[in-house]
Order: C-alpha cells, then structure tokens, then sequence
C-alpha cells in the first residue's frame, strides 16, 4: 500500500491512502446524500406551493386547525436534540466515550419524543375526520372546497409522514452509534461515522424548521 | 485453454473463485461486469417487445396482438430499455470499470455501497420483471396521470416501485463517482489531467444525485394517490394532473443526459486513440459536459408545449432547449477537429464513433425541429418523435456503449475480439438502424402518431421498411453477443496497450490486478498525450 504508517489503522479500508482521505470522502459524500434529500423532498415542497398559491384562503382554514401551540413545543423538543447531537459529536472529537454514549441518548430520547408528539397529533386527526378519504370534513369550509381543504391535509400527512420516517431511520442509527461505541469503535482520530450521523440529523431537524410554518403558521400571516 | 502465462500472474478474475467471490465482490472491476451481465439481459428483453411491436405494425390492421396488449408491449419496452439498460448501461459498467482506473484510484470511495447499487438494480429489476410476467402495464414509460393513478388496471404499482429502487441505484452509483473524482484522484492527476470520459461521468453522476430523487418522490406521490387517492394529481379534488408530467420531466429530462453524456465521453476516448491526436479543444469538451448538465435541467418544460402550459413558459423553455445545441455542437465539432489531420485507423471501436458522430448529429438536429414551439405542435406524439430520440439512444448511447465495450474488451477480459466479425456488425448496425429509424422520420412528419398499432394503409409501406430495418438490427446485435462470449476462451491473447492509447488504465496488464495497479500511479502529463507511447505502437506494429 501506498502510505504504511497508516495502514496499521484499523479504520482505514484499503482504497484509502491516508486517513484524511477516508474522513474527506465519508464527509462529502454524507453531503451529498443530504442533496439528494433535498431534492427529494423538494417534490413535496413545490406541490405544496403549487397548491397553496392555488388555494390560498382554504390553506389557511385547513391550516388554523392544527395546533399551534404543540408543533411550537415540539420544535423547541427537536432544536434541543440538535443541540445534544452537537455536544455528542465534540464529545467524540475529544475521545470522551461516557459522553458521547450519554449524549447520544439524550438525542435519542428527545427524538423519540418528537415522535410520540407527532403520534399523538396525528391521532387527533383521526378524531377529528381531518384524514383524506371519504369521511373527510372540515369545519368552516364550504362543501364545494372540501376537496381542497383535503388537499392541505393529503400535504399535510405525505410530508409530516415523510419526515418522520426520517427520524424513525435516524434513531435507528444513533442507536446503533450507541452501541459502536459501547465496544469502542470510536476514538479521537476516528470518529467520522458520529461526525455524518450528526449532519443526518441537523438535517432531518432543518428540514421541521421549514415544516412548521409552512404547516402550521399559514393563517397568523393573514392575520 | 488459459496459457501458462496467464495462469501465472494473478489478476481480478483468478484472485478468488467461486459464486460468494462474484455476489459479496467489493471489486469495482468485477461489479462493472456484474452490471454488464445484468443491463445485457434487460437489453434484450426490451428488444424483444421490440420485435414483437415491429412485427405487429407489418400489416395496418393490427392483426397480431390486441390494443391492450400492444400498449403493454410498448410500455414494457420503454421501462426495460429506459430504466434498466440505458441509464445503468455505460456509467455503471463502463463506468464503473475504469473511471477508478483512469484517474489512478484503487477502488471507488465506497466499495460497499457500489456493491449495494448493483443489488438495488436487480431488486428494482425483479420487481419490473415481476409485473411484466404477472400481465404487465399499459401507461406508457411515462405513467402520465390520471390514467396511472385512478384508471388503468394494470400493474402500475409494481413496475413503479421497480423504478423506484432501480433509481436509489442510480443515485448510489452517481453519489460514488462524484466522491470518488474529488477524493480519489492520484498525485499528479489534476481536474484538467482528467479523461474526457471521466468528465463525462462526473456531469452524469451531478444529474442522477440531482434529479433522481425528484423521480422517486414523484413516484411515492404517484403511489399515494394511487392506493390512498389523496388527490394531488386528480383535478375532482383539487388536483393537476400536468404537476405529475412537471416532477416527471424535472428528472426524466436531464435523464436523456444521464443516457448521451457517458456516451459522449467514450466517443472522446475513442477519436483520440484512433487518431492520436489530443482531443482539440480539450477545456471545452471538459465544460460542455458540465454546460449540458446544468442546462438539462432548465429544459423539461418542452415535453409539456401542449399539455395547458403557457405560452410565455413554452418560450422560455424553446429558447433554453436550443441552448442545449451549443455544448452539444461544441462536442461534435471538436471530435471532427481531433480528426484533422490525425493518424486514423479504422480499428471497430472507430467505427461506432463515426457511426455516433453521424447519427448523433440527426439526433441533435431533429432535436432542434421539436424544440421550435410551430413545427412541435405538428409534430407532438408522432413518431418524428420517436425516430429522434432513437437517433440519440440507440444511434448515439448505444453505439458508443458498443464501441466503448469492443475499446475495452481486452483490458476487461484480457481477450482480443475477432476483427472481421467486429466490423461486420458494425457496419449491419449501421445499415439496419438507419433502416429501422429514418422512415420513421418521414412517418411522423406525415402524420403517424406513436403508441397506435392500427394504422391507414398508407403508411404501410415505411413500416414495412422499418420493420426489415429492425430485423438487420437485431442480428447485428446478435453477432457481438456471440463473438463476445466466444472470445473470453478462444479470442487472441490482448497485450497491456493494443491500441497505443495514453489513457493510465492502459499502463497496466490486461486483465487489470486486484488493485488495479501494481502501485499508485503519479501523473506528470495530461489526458492525451502520446509522445510516451509512441514506442510501444511501433512494437506491435
């Protein structure tokens, strides 16, 4: 191999050189997938704006109905998960497995309460016949803009549902973090892998921040 | 009949043996021809729809098959030959193959996940297989909606969720290239030392991160309304149905690209070599791959001139689409430059890039008639459409594929293929799809609209031409099959360099070594330099 002194490593897979190389690469291509996220709830986002340009007024009705008050709380909830993500990933840059491990947890904890949040949320609109589908209705909109109402909420579900899945697969991996880093696998000059699932998950936590206004604050601007 | 001195060198294909050798390979030599095995089998699988729409139009009265299953053959076609061959074919063998090769890398950066977009490939494939055996689907390759969501009864779902997957492979594989190039290069070897085709490669992997996941979640949309009806595409309930043909040629626009860009930079390859000469213009063939990228994805709108957009839109999107004809022309023009008093030999891989140069620029050209918002409203959904854009996928892309493959045979195989079939397929390739596609220029221009297999009688006799064209074709495909295999046992020996081409994965042994070089190359001159090689040409003679 190329460069000998790094070969001994461990952690370096044999197309690499150099460990910065393998760090570089990991890097640039979690990037890079966070792109094709982008992109991919790009659709989302456009037919929401397509939607709601066409229907303004029922949006916002639609969008009165949700509860300001729980989505607020629930993006404090996942802004602090972020927070406790970043303290995790300084806690493996300096070697510090106890804290990685507990604030990998607490990450974990609060993204599972986000979770239980959106369930319950969700929950509250079965009661509330706002799931698309024949039994659909809203109060204060008018039978012939009841399909449009229903529109918001088919927007409404495709992208909370789509988010959410995200962070079911986000948990997923820091719980695997946790576990890696039970046996050790981690150290001061190797730590990519809580370094990319740190970009994950500010990612998926971004994407909420544009969620919920768009979501939930639509009728507070026509006020 | 493997000589002695084969059997004594060890290289990718005698490093291990055995089923778990190939199926858990990490090598991105050995998945290359994981993915030539599996783009081969869907290649003729589509063609053989093919044969069976072609001779369904023999006769104007649609005697062979009924309207329901003409449209499923259609279809069928469109999904194996777009999805499953075309846009995996170069990038993910070719590519895959010698892109770490040509800039001097042992591997891409993630073998792993190479392995993985290849799994994804055949899962998407299965399931597509699956609902072709299970009675298929009839919504064409394009699914417009509403038919695909609320009225067809066929299996949308299945052939949709096939995609799907095949697309995370198309991203996987783009994902890998673009790291590699930034990542992987070897000392010495600059952004403007690179090869042509790795450019080329690196434009297309921009497009498939960037417009693939805007076809997968057009397609969770598409199944949403589908099974759950939720009404984004259905106009009862508030919904547009030209929202679905925007998301879908927001990708399956820049995917023509994703098709023609690789094939562009294997023509690049090919004129060099076989002219020796440095390709002139070598900067502006660099960028018009990155030009044509970026420009492929302001251009979708052309697809929907007539399906209620307006018209201030339809002349931005004209405007841009002729735009795409510059890099384009840049291309061609510097491929005839590289000619120019070059050394040209008429080895077969030469050949398929003449062919390319020619039938791309038919392409091209009739692409600029359907970009000109009068004469596309004429000729919108006729086969002046259809004859087009064969004219770019199967005159462009997969002549370049071919003579890519033949170019690259003996390094891959460590085989010669034999020269006097080589070039006699070529030239009935040549000959049968000119034969196949021009009558179906003047078809649509007279009025033949696509996906109708009843026709007046007057168009019998183009058809018939078409359909002999096809036939031609069909054995010209055959026969490289044939020589192909053949070769891996009893083709001639292939030297390290057969071609005298300056390219770094040519300065190692055919077949390659498991890390593809004995140690890491260091790069002191650009892509196209022959003054070192010299020697060795007038060695083999």
């Amino acid at each position: 191999m190329a460069s000998p002194a790094h070969a001994e490593s461990l952690a370096l897979r044999e197309q690499f050189d150099t460990a910065a190389q393998q760090k570089d690469a990991s890097t640039l291509g979690m990037w890079i997938f966070l792109i094709t996220e982008i992109m991919f709830f790009g659709g989302m986002f456009l037919a929401y704006t397509v939607y709601r340009g066409t229907f303004p007024l029922v949006f916002a009705v639609a969008s009165s109905s949700l509860n300001v008050y729980i989505g607020a709380a629930n993006t404090v909830v996942l802004l602090c998960s972020s927070f406790t993500m970043v303290l995790a990933v300084r806690a493996a840059q300096l070697g510090q497995q106890r804290a990685i491990i507990f604030f990998l947890i607490l990450t974990l904890l609060l993204g599972g309460v986000f979770l239980g949040v959106k369930a319950y949320e969700w929950n509250e609109k079965f009661e509330e016949h706002h799931i698309p589908g024949a039994t659909f209705h809203l109060e204060g909109v008018a039978p012939d803009q009841q399909g449009h109402a229903q529109l918001f909420f088919s927007l409404y579900f495709a992208m909370t549902g789509l988010h959410a899945l995200h962070m079911v697969i986000g948990v997923g991996i820091l719980t695997v973090l946790i576990l890696q880093t039970r046996k050790g696998r981690f150290t001061a000059d190797y730590m990519t892998p809580v370094d990319v699932a740190g970009l994950y998950w500010h990612f998926v936590d971004i994407i909420w921040i544009f969620l919920f206004p768009l979501l939930y604050l639509i009728d507070r601007h026509l006020k | 009949m493997i000589t002695q001195a084969v059997q004594e060198r060890e290289h990718y294909l005698n490093a291990s043996y055995g089923m778990k050798s190939w199926l858990l390979t990490k090598d991105h030599k050995r998945i290359g021809l994981l993915y030539l095995a599996t783009v081969t089998l869907f290649f003729f699988l589509g063609g053989a729809f093919a044969t069976l729409i072609r001779i369904e139009l023999l006769t104007p009265t649609g005697g062979l098959v009924s309207s329901e299953t003409y449209n499923k053959l259609f279809t069928m076609h469109g999904v194996a030959m777009v999805f499953f061959f075309l846009i995996p074919s170069i990038p993910a063998t070719l590519g895959n193959f010698f892109l770490p090769m040509m800039i001097g890398a042992r591997d891409l950066a993630f073998p792993r996940i190479n392995l993985l977009s290849w799994y994804l490939l055949v899962i998407g494939g299965l399931f597509s297989l699956f609902a072709m055996l299970a009675g298929g689907v009839d919504t064409g390759w394009t699914f417009y909606t509403p038919y695909s969501t609320t009225y067809s009864n066929t299996w949308v779902i299945a052939t949709g969720l096939g995609i799907f997957i095949a697309g995370f492979s198309s991203i996987l594989t783009g994902l890998n290239f673009v790291v590699t190039v930034h990542t992987m290069r070897a000392p010495g070897m600059t952004w403007f030392r690179m090869p042509l085709f790795v450019w080329a490669n690196y434009a297309t992997a921009l497009i498939q991160i960037l417009g693939t996941p805007v076809l997968a979640v057009t397609i969770v949309l598409l199944f949403c309304e589908r099974v759950f009806h939720i009404g984004i595409f259905d106009p009862t309930l508030g919904g547009d149905p030209v929202l679905f043909q925007h998301l879908f040629w927001f990708y399956s626009h820049p995917a023509v690209y994703i098709m023609v860009l690789p094939a562009m930079g294997v023509i690049s390859e090919l004129i060099s070599t076989f002219s020796r000469k440095p390709v002139f213009g070598y900067g502006f063939v660099a960028a018009s791959s990155m030009a044509i990228a970026v420009l492929g994805f302001l251009v979708w709108g052309h697809h929907l001139f007539v399906s209620t957009q307006s018209v201030y839109a339809g002349l931005v999107f004209s405007f841009l689409s002729y735009f795409v004809a510059i890099p384009s022309a840049i291309k061609v023009f510097n491929w005839t430059a590289t000619l120019y008093k070059g050394s040209i030999s008429y080895a077969t891989p030469m050949l398929y890039a003449f062919g390319f140069i020619g039938l791309f620029t038919i392409g091209g050209l009739t692409g600029l008639f359907v970009a000109c918002l009068g004469i596309d409203v004429h000729v919108t959904d006729t086969y002046f459409v259809i004859a087009h854009f064969h004219y770019i996928m199967v005159g462009g892309t997969i002549m370049a594929y071919l003579g890519g493959l033949h170019y690259w045979w003996p390094k891959m195989t460590g085989r010669m293929y034999p020269e006097g079939w080589a070039k006699l397929s070529a030239l009935v390739i040549f000959l049968g799809f000119n034969l196949t596609f021009f009558p179906q220029f003047i078809l649509g221009y007279l009025g033949m609209p696509r996906r109708y297999h009843v026709y007046p009688e007057e168009f019998q006799v183009l058809h018939v031409l078409s359909t002999a064209g096809a036939s031609v074709l069909a054995v010209g495909y055959v026969i490289p099959m044939m020589y192909f295999v053949w070769s891996l046992r009893w083709g001639k020996m292939a030297a390290a360099n057969p071609w005298g081409a300056s390219g770094l994965e040519w300065h190692t042994p055919s077949p390659p070594p498991s890390h593809n070089f004995e140690e890491t190359p260091v790069v002191t001159q650009g892509a196209y330099d022959y003054r070192g090689v010299i020697g060795e040409v007038i060695e083999v003679g």
